[in-house]
């Protein structure tokens, strides 16, 4: 087993990357990648080649001219492919655009303009990627490597300080001072519940048993969330840092990163990151001289989103089906094969090698007193600039929302601040909130308090053209589907409320269906056995309490205010439009439509079956639905 | 005992003993607090969200997994928790079809009693409208999807008591389903019929499979006589289901009632256990003696010979050939009555038991001569209470009557059949009266009164030691058998008996409390084997006489035409691969538990190690089906050595070996 000298790398590093007259990163996250950043990525490769200039893939002796790397998501996913030539940052970058940017850009250091980014709002170009507002507005500490740096060379992460404090927690501290420094750094867990990750470790560090596990969960699965796949991409040597200490603290000896298998590249790069720790002598025996030893695992979870769930999580390693267990016992009792077991969530674990290194006060200076720190979001839906963004626990959604994803989209696409309608925080266990709390600092316990959840970091936007009932129903379609059908309230109860939710879309609901969805939902909130079926009415009872009037629209009135709900849509045809021209009239399969030619067309409602074909087919526009 | 301080249930003060949860203190102080997936005998579940109370501090939690503390302060019955209760039986009631009136459990649904207890009066939400098929392939077991509340008893049960594991969930959400494996029925997978899950199962969605209409087909039919036989633990259980205590005898009763309904004869089937160790006891002595096959397992219990049919095909040759008292009984009524003159088809033979198993049994192509089934019907225990019923018999009000001879007849050997222990004793008993005729036999036998798991002894024969082992359910037993192949235990004789107690556990009996009846009901036997003249099966003369008239002696040519049957190797998989002259043989197990822990990668590294050391041509590398041994992923067999958690190193190893064995 080598014994490893991080600081003899990193100065080798260091002296070898001085030869580096130009770096190319080009992006690969599963975002640029789908949209051919490998392409490109070969393309400069040939390209370099062919001017017989030299090209490194790795920094190490010998290397000279041109660095060229991929690095994991960048996170300003809507503008991709992305690349950066020295410190000049582009966007939307294709294959055929690769010549001219050697011709100019590497060769004579010149940008090509219709490459860098243009700023929607004010049509403003930047040519440095640290001064778009997308990431000059974000506070990037958990993503400062991640987009950065290649997440294939463990000796760039270790250039960049990465192991050394692994190395501290191993080799110099004892597993009580490992476990406070992480209680003083006040970090929460970023899972969704917000558990103090110190308190959790000294439990475990506490318990007793043979053999403890620490167990990384990267089965990240809330609709529109990858902030847990960005950072597996994009900065793997931060999570088994992160592994590495906590079994320091606990006293494990072998951990598990348990990753879905809908996401190939997460597990590929962590299963490469780990081969290099282990070749590096970071993993495996007596570690860091310290005599500890620790071996990582990685397990494929086949896509099941209740397998987030710890104790499912743990089930599911254990080769059982992936269904909960009643807590307690806690894992941090009896866990993983009945051993003590931590588990944590991915972005929490990346925290705590930079805690380490950086020290809790330092840390304490992000985010709030309660939750410090940064968090990650996912950013999707009805905004500019989608992507995953990285702010100081206390920012608010309207800095999320208008100062760095560039503001809300209306229907067309256009930045619109007015436009901006709800954004759904925590994915399905979460809820929505509305302009009322657009300046709300968020964080664990002002979000609990307004009935959402940080969750794992889901931010879906919605402009003014959403319907909420259908939002509702959309969220409870999926846990329905996810339920693992164990306890009584979420199997049976998530299945109730989203035939509610239906009728309420289609118009077939009364009053007191809308009590029934309510008193349903407390219920289910209360009494469901794991934390799915705990937080899953989140989204009706959110929507119901701040958007009851859209309810009441579709109960009493039958109509569906933004026009969505296709069971509730009135078709109707404007008389000064309409030429008479007959078209919709034979389109129409339900024979609605009476008129004769050259004089306007009329819907009878009775016979109307709401299939649209009418306002398809008509080329004046003079059909409609209305509320 | 030190006090471990008190909980305060509803303001009373509790003392905390033993409980290994809340519930059991809560149920210790008088309140019944529903629940569907709670049993002290399986592991705890807490899906059912029936048993949620209040506690001071922590809120709404499920009691079943709180482990009571001392000073804690309880609320069982607040506006929240009855809401809470409420809902989730309307919910439990809107999934499905609980259609009471024609459900074949109403009366003893524990959903029902729950939903009548909370006053659930109106169904707030919307029904199911899906119809799920029921599915009656199995001869013992009926399952109704459409009445399943998914409480995951039967599956506990049947991997947790019996180490079977043939039924589990499948697919997610509301669309979870209890499947037996891969989907198939009952009948095609490993299922042993021992019904033990229908026991458990607390509404209809299990249940056995009734005969009851064809019984009384043949009891009117003009030309058939119908002889019927009830089993030793059926007499012990009967009146539990009008209302007399567990373990009360009432054979009587019972003989009279099945007179009432319409049987021809009635026979005890007490009188086979005799007769079954006649055989099964002289067939001991004559391997014990050869140290043949040993050591013999019994064969009265149909659910245990498939269980070994299934996993342990190699043991198949250390079962008694003997018949079960049951078959035994029905040869012997059919050949009797053809030797008087009538015909095979014209008698039918029913059979009361404790059990579901024994339908299947009764269905053995082996037990049919010409097509004709030996046993025509089987009727459980409970369903023999539902003909009483039906026929409008007064249970209770009735004169106890004989049984019809000669195969009423009995010795207290043949009653204590029904208990776990007591065929061992019976076998005792007949070897002891052979070798030692004025031995007292009860000293010997004490140990195998006990309510345990596992009973052991040991008897001396001619100056030899027998080692004997008497084991009930059926996850006892495979723990037995692995002790028994690693050496870790020496045995001659063993009992097995499939259900937790044996018969009077069985799953035909009443379900109500049957876990905790099952020790009176024992009681019960053995009570009514101390009431018999007779102790010892030997000393029954009609079984003598029945050899006299078939001119066969015990264990002779035409015993062993009528009293013995053979057995079948039913492994699903049975690890026979092809094999290539001068070739070692690499197969890698591709079961899913095995391809999850990587058994695909291992076949890569085997390729690229054989590519490495340019052994291609001697090695045979191959996917195999599943070595249903996924506790031991990957499972990797090199010719016959078996390779647990399967890396590429000791794969090195083993492969070396074999390579340099087949170079020689």
């Amino acid at each position: 087993m080598p014994k490893p000298n991080l600081a003899e790398i990193k100065n080798a590093y260091d002296k070898h990357y001085k030869n580096i007259t130009k770096k190319i990163i080009i992006c690969a996250g599963t975002g640029c990648v789908s949209s051919g950043s490998l392409k490109i990525f070969e393309a400069f490769k040939k390209g370099l080649e062919a001017r017989k200039i030299n090209v490194s893939l790795h920094i190490s002796e010998g290397c000279r001219e041109v660095y060229l790397t991929k690095s994991g998501c960048q996170g300003f996913c809507q503008q991709g492919p992305l690349l950066s030539i020295g410190d000049i940052f582009y966007t939307k970058v294709k294959e055929s655009d690769v010549e001219e940017l050697i011709e100019k850009t590497v060769l004579k250091s010149e940008p090509v303009e219709r490459l860098l980014y243009k700023n929607p709002a004010d049509g403003k170009q930047y040519a440095k990627s640290e001064e778009i507002p997308f990431y000059k507005k974000q506070t990037r500490f958990l993503l400062r490597e991640c987009g950065k740096i290649n997440p294939g060379d463990i000796n760039e992460y270790i250039s960049r300080g990465g192991y050394f404090g692994a190395a501290r927690a191993c080799a110099e501290m004892t597993p009580e001072e490992v476990c406070k420094v992480i209680s003083d750094s006040g970090l929460r867990g970023r899972g969704g519940g917000g558990f103090p990750t110190g308190k959790k470790w000294d439990l475990t560090r506490l318990s007793k048993g043979d053999k403890k596990y620490v167990i990384c969960n990267g089965d990240e699965g809330d609709p529109g969330a990858f902030m847990d796949r960005s950072v597996m991409e994009g900065d793997p040597h931060a999570v088994l840092e992160g592994m590495i200490i906590a079994a320091r603290a606990i006293g494990a000896d072998e951990g598990y990163i348990y990753v879905r298998m809908e996401y190939p590249l997460a597990v590929e790069r962590v299963r490469f990151a780990i081969k290099q720790a282990e070749e590096a002598g970071i993993l495996g025996c007596n570690i860091f001289g310290s005599g500890h030893n620790f071996k990582i695992n990685v397990m494929e979870g086949a896509g099941a989103f209740v397998c987030g769930e710890e104790t499912a999580l743990i089930a599911s390693v254990e080769g059982e089906r992936g269904m909960p267990r009643p807590k307690p016992p806690f894992p941090a009792q009896s866990g993983l094969f009945g051993r003590p077991t931590v588990i944590n969530n991915v972005e929490t674990l990346a925290n705590i090698g930079k805690i380490m290194t950086i020290g809790a006060a330092e840390f304490r200076k992000m985010g709030t007193a309660a939750s410090p720190g940064t968090k990650t979001f996912a950013l999707t839906g009805h905004v500019c600039n989608s992507g995953l963004v990285e702010v100081p626990f206390g920012a608010t959604i309207r800095q999320i929302v208008n100062e760095i994803a560039g503001g809300t989209a209306n229907d067309r696409g256009e930045a619109d601040l007015n436009a901006f309608k709800a954004v759904q925080i925590g994915g399905p266990s979460g809820g929505c909130l509305t302009k009322e709390h657009m300046d709300l600092p968020l964080d664990f316990d002002s979000l609990k308090s307004v009935g959402a959840m940080v969750g794992s970091g889901g931010l879906v936007v919605m402009n003014d053209k959403t319907c909420m009932v259908n939002i509702a129903k959309f969220f409870m379609g999926f846990t329905q589907n996810e339920s693992c059908g164990k306890c009584v309230s979420c199997r049976e109860g998530t299945k109730q409320m989203l035939n509610m939710l239906n009728d309420v879309s289609e118009g077939k609901a009364t009053i007191k269906t809308l009590d029934l969805l309510d008193g349903l939902a407390n219920v289910v909130k209360v009494s469901s056995l794991c934390g799915l079926g705990k937080s899953a009415p989140n989204p009706v009872l959110s929507t119901i309490k701040y958007f009851k009037d859209e309810y009441l629209a579709h109960i009493k009135d039958k109509t569906c205010p933004t026009n969505n709900c296709k069971a509730l849509a009135k078709y109707f045809i404007d008389a000064v439009k309409c030429k008479g021209c007959t078209a919709c009239k034979r389109a129409c399969p339900a024979g609605a439509i009476g008129g004769e030619v050259k004089q306007a067309h009329k819907i009878d409602a009775a016979k109307c079956i709401k299939c649209g074909a009418c306002a398809a087919t008509c080329k004046f526009g003079a059909i409609s639905a209305g509320g | 005992m030190t006090s471990k301080g008190f909980v305060s249930v509803e303001g009373k003060r509790v003392a905390i003993e033993n409980e290994k949860n809340l519930l059991e203190l809560i149920r210790k102080a008088g309140i019944e607090i529903p629940t569907f997936c709670y049993h002290s005998e399986l592991s705890v579940y807490g899906a059912c969200r029936l048993c949620l109370v209040d506690i001071e501090g922590m809120g709404i939690q499920a009691s079943c997994s709180i482990e009571p503390r001392d000073g804690m302060k309880v609320k069982v019955h607040t506006p929240q928790i009855r809401e809470i209760r409420r809902t989730n039986i309307e919910l439990l009631l809107a999934s499905g079809h609980h259609n009471c009136t024609t459900c074949v459990k109403t009366g003893y649904c524990r959903l029902q009693d729950v939903a009548r207890k909370l006053g659930v009066k109106e169904l707030r939400f919307k029904e199911s409208q899906e119809q799920r098929p029921r599915n009656t392939h199995s001869h013992s077991i009926v399952r109704d999807p459409d009445k399943c509340i998914l409480c995951g008893d039967c599956i506990r049960m049947c991997s947790e008591v019996q180490g079977i594991g043939v039924i589990d969930f499948a697919n997610r959400g509301s669309k979870t389903q209890v499947l037996p494996t891969f989907g198939k029925d009952l009948d095609d997978v490993e299922c042993v019929n021992c019904g033990q899950c229908v026991r458990i199962c607390p509404t209809g969605a299990l249940s056995s499979k009734s005969e009851v209409s064809q019984i009384w087909a043949d009891i009117w039919s003009p030309n058939k006589k119908v002889a019927v036989q009830i089993a030793p633990a059926v007499r012990v259980a009967l009146g539990e289901m009008y209302n007399l205590p567990a373990g009360e005898n009432a054979t009587g009763q019972i003989v009279t009632a099945l007179r009432m309904i319409g049987f021809d004869y009635v026979y005890d089937t007490s009188y086979s256990a005799d007769l079954t160790i006649f055989e099964e006891a002289t067939e001991f002595l004559q391997r014990f003696e050869k140290g043949a096959n040993m050591p013999l397992f019994t064969s009265c219990c149909p659910a245990w010979v498939k269980h070994a049919e299934h996993c342990y095909p190699d043991l198949l040759e250390n079962i008694s050939t003997c018949k079960s008292p049951q078959q035994m009984m029905a040869s012997a009524i059919k050949e009797s009555y053809v030797r008087e003159g009538g015909k095979r088809e014209d008698i039918s033979v029913v059979c009361v038991m404790p059990c579901t198993a024994k339908k299947y049994e009764a269905k053995r192509p082996e037990f049919a001569v010409n097509g004709d089934h030996d046993v025509s019907n089987v009727l459980t225990t409970m369903e023999l209470a539902r003909m009483i019923d039906e026929k409008g018999i007064k249970f209770n009000e009735l004169e106890p009557g004989p049984f019809d001879m000669p195969f009423g007849f009995k010795t207290g050997a043949g009653v204590i059949f029904g208990t776990a222990g007591g065929v061992t004793e019976a076998v005792i008993r007949y070897i002891m009266g052979i070798v030692a005729p004025s031995a007292d036999y009860k000293p010997v036998c004490k140990v195998l009164h006990e309510s345990t798991d596992l009973k052991e002894l040991e008897i001396e024969v001619s100056g030899k030691k027998v080692r004997i082992a008497a084991v009930n359910g059926l996850k006892n037993a495979k723990k037995l058998i692995e002790d028994l192949k690693t050496g870790k235990k020496q045995y001659d004789f063993i009992e097995v008996m499939a259900c937790p107690n044996g018969c009077v556990g069985g799953a035909g009996q009443p379900a109500l409390n049957s876990a905790q009846n099952a020790k009176k009901r024992k009681e019960g036997l053995y009570g009514i084997d101390g009431q018999q003249q007779l102790h010892k099966p030997q000393d029954n003369h009609y079984i003598t006489k029945l050899y006299e008239a078939l001119q066969s002696e015990v264990g002779g040519h035409k015993a062993h035409e009528l009293f013995h049957t053979h057995y079948h190797n039913r492994k699903r998989v049975n690890i026979s691969p092809r094999r290539e002259e001068g070739k070692v043989h690499i197969n890698v197990c591709f079961g899913s538990t095995c391809v999850r822990r990587g058994a695909k990668d291992l076949v890569r590294q085997i390729r690229q190690y054989a590519q490495g050391k340019n052994i291609n041509a001697q090695i045979n590398v191959e996917p195999s089906f599943c070595y249903e041994k996924c506790t031991k992923a990957p499972m990797v067999r090199i010719n016959d050595a078996e390779i647990e958690k399967a890396d590429i190193e000791k794969i090195d190893i083993v492969l070396t070996r074999e390579l340099s064995k087949a170079a020689q």
